[in-house]
């Protein structure tokens, strides 16, 4: 946990609310990485007067927004250990159906958030126990989740294997396109005035001072030139501890999380699955347009992009086993995506003490797609005022100094 | 007191309790329990990690933090696992291998014809071997027999935390054993791993009971308890069983002498 202090090594953009001798123009603000988290800031700055400037080392949002499954359940994928997280995820899904319904009107784009639900399944007995721990853990937690019984998971998905024997449904817990949304959020942030610089590689931050005295970052170093801004935001998923010129202290504790998945095709006026399901051992996300996406092995394998046999048959034999019907559908892809994991799993949000000017927005692992409006919104905000909102507190990157 | 450490090929430790690094919430609760545990060998699968040791990766995390024992875990041909041994051998500098060969992936139970065969070519190769087997003594003594650094009996199978099934032949494989016994697999909480100490177990390797517990690094903080007070008992001696009571301070005055 970061001292109360440290934030006050952060400058205030513009320090609206009273007057000041500084200028009140809004920051001219770099973001390295454009993903949904780099972009959706893009945005929410951009239309707030600021210049930004976007730099991602490929095009945009084809890193881990694009690998993703878009799946928004802060409810079921509650888990022991990851309690602390709760507030933060709870409150970007509450933000999520004005978000989508903002951004598609910004960017004339769909983004195709659907709130049917997300049902978790319990094939066996084995599986009711631990579905049952896992529901009775969620319930602690004042979470919106409901016990079904066999009958009522078959009722509301007929498709599914007969034996399921029991489900939870997170009847708040939807899904979004996270591939719609990275289109959408692109072009909502080019028309708000955001410059997006794709496949420029940022070659290092610049940071002034010295790391003792605490110093500025004063803008990023590409193509050989320094190109200044008042506040850099790092949001560079799992790329985002390679960047050079961080001090230490300010390297972001972030690794690749590989993952395997793959989309089926169904008859999108006749499709298998309604809500988002999560039998044991794959998730299944039904996409209005048809495609099934069946997700994800995770993997501690480094930068590893292999599809390999043993990852493509777990998930494929995971999802038939749940839905017998997924036997008939085509294979439409197949791909590797690498999650942004921080050591705790929890993202890394807010400053960064003793390097004024630089802004976190990494490391938000499998929660990138639900925590975007969250992100957007308290790292906007951050940046435009100084400060930093009771709910990003907690994630500081102060938090992994020990 | 004497210290008390457990000898595996020439190393100690005054540790009991080994510790596998799957299935935690995240890495910081992997490392918590672990320091909450006390563990001072972790065994991790060369198959699921990233060998390379990159930064943040969990080889990268706890290397300074515990002796690594690498498993064959996935493995299901010799073939397969003494290559994945070599690979292990060759990207992590140590030459102590926990051996799996897993028969299928229902039961996840070991073939142990193949799994002596493996034993036998690994000990040959250099390798310190810990075997992961089945609760039979003959197994376990075949695979002392070439040259095993310790036989690592199933409590019950593997993830299912149904504790010890066989506790009888667990005490008799401790009792017959020329290596020394680690207790692997079936632990479902702090009771069966002393169980295993009381039954003369070496060491206890876990996994699951901590990282799917409703709080990892306390019931780790359990686990490392237990282990230490089951080997305790284990030293100390149990009073034999009666089927009568019998008081504690005799009532009727000391009989003798």
């Amino acid at each position: 946990m970061p001292a109360k202090g440290d934030r006050e090594t952060v400058t205030h953009f513009p320090p609206s609310g009273h007057s000041s001798a500084h200028p009140t123009a809004a920051p001219r603000v770099i973001v390295i990485g454009a993903g949904c988290i780099g972009l959706s800031i893009a945005w929410r700055l951009a239309s707030a007067g600021c210049a930004v400037d976007v730099y991602d080392r490929g095009r945009a949002g084809l890193g881990a927004t694009h690998a993703a499954a878009g799946m928004l359940a802060a409810a079921v994928e509650t888990e022991p250990g990851e309690q602390a997280l709760l507030p933060l995820t709870l409150d970007s899904q509450r933000r999520w159906p004005a978000f989508a319904a903002q951004l598609e009107a910004a960017s004339g784009l769909p983004v195709d958030l659907r709130t049917e639900g997300t049902l978790q399944v319990a094939l066996t007995r084995d599986d009711v126990e631990v579905l049952r721990a896992g529901y009775e853990f969620q319930r602690s937690l004042d979470l919106n989740v409901a016990w079904l019984s066999g009958a009522q998971v078959k009722e509301r998905e007929p498709w599914l294997n007969p034996r399921a024997a029991a489900g939870v449904l997170g009847a708040a817990d939807g899904q979004v396109d996270n591939r719609k949304l990275a289109v959408a959020l692109k072009a909502a942030a080019l028309k708000a005035g955001a410059r997006l610089h794709e496949e420029v590689a940022v070659e290092a931050l610049s940071v002034t001072g010295g790391a003792s005295t605490g110093g500025r970052a004063e803008g990023v170093v590409v193509d050989g030139a320094l190109k200044a801004a008042d506040v850099v935001v790092l949001a560079a998923g799992a790329w985002s501890r390679l960047l050079a010129g961080l001090p230490d202290g300010a390297i972001p504790p972030v690794r690749p999380v590989k993952g395997q998945m793959l989309a089926l095709r169904m008859d999108p006026a006749q499709p298998l699955l309604r809500h988002v399901v999560w039998p044991p051992k794959c998730y299944l996300v039904p996409r209005l347009d048809g495609r099934l996406i069946v997700g994800a092995t995770t993997e501690d394998k480094g930068w590893d992009d292999s599809l390999t046999a043993g990852g493509v048959l777990a998930l494929l034999e995971a999802a038939w086993r749940a839905l017998p019907g997924v036997e008939e559908l085509p294979i439409e892809e197949m791909w590797v995506g690498h999650r942004p994991g921080s050591r705790d799993d929890a993202p890394i949000l807010g400053p960064v003490p003793g390097v004024a000017g630089l802004v976190m927005a990494t490391g938000h692992h499998r929660n990138g797609i639900l925590l975007t409006p969250g992100t957007a919104d308290l790292v906007a905000d951050h940046v435009l005022t100084g400060r930093v909102d009771p709910l990003l507190e907690p994630f500081g990157i102060g938090r992994f100094r020990k | 007191m004497a210290e008390d450490l457990l000898r595996i090929a020439g190393k100690a430790f005054t540790s009991r309790l080994f510790l596998g690094t799957a299935g935690y919430p995240n890495q910081q609760v992997f490392l918590d329990s672990l320091a909450a545990s006390g563990a001072q060998v972790v065994t991790v699968s060369i198959r699921r990690v990233d060998m390379e040791g990159g930064a943040e990766g969990i080889l990268d995390l706890v290397r300074d933090k515990a002796w690594l024992l690498p498993n064959t875990a996935g493995c299901a041909t010799v073939k397969d696992a003494v290559l994945t041994a070599q690979l292990a051998r060759e990207a992590l500098d140590t030459s102590w291998i926990k051996l799996e060969l897993i028969g299928d992936r229902e039961t996840l139970y070991p073939d142990v014809e193949q799994l002596v065969t493996a034993a036998a070519q690994l000990v040959d190769d250099g390798f310190t071997v810990l075997p992961y087997c089945t609760d039979d003594p003959i197994v376990c003594r075949r695979l002392a027999d070439v040259g095993c650094a310790a036989v690592m009996p199933l409590g019950a199978p593997i993830g299912t935390g149904l504790g010890i099934l066989n506790p009888y032949n667990i005490e008799m494989i401790c009792a017959r054993s020329t290596v020394p016994v680690i207790l692997d697999a079936g632990v479902g909480t702090a009771s069966d791993a002393a169980l295993a100490m009381e039954l003369g177990c070496d060491a206890v390797l876990l996994n699951t009971a901590v990282s799917k517990s409703t709080d990892p690094v306390r019931m780790a903080a359990a686990m490392g308890h237990a282990v230490a007070a089951g080997r305790l008992a284990r030293l100390a001696g149990r009073i034999p069983k009666r089927t009568r009571a019998e008081a504690s301070s005799p009532e009727l005055g000391l009989i003798g002498g």
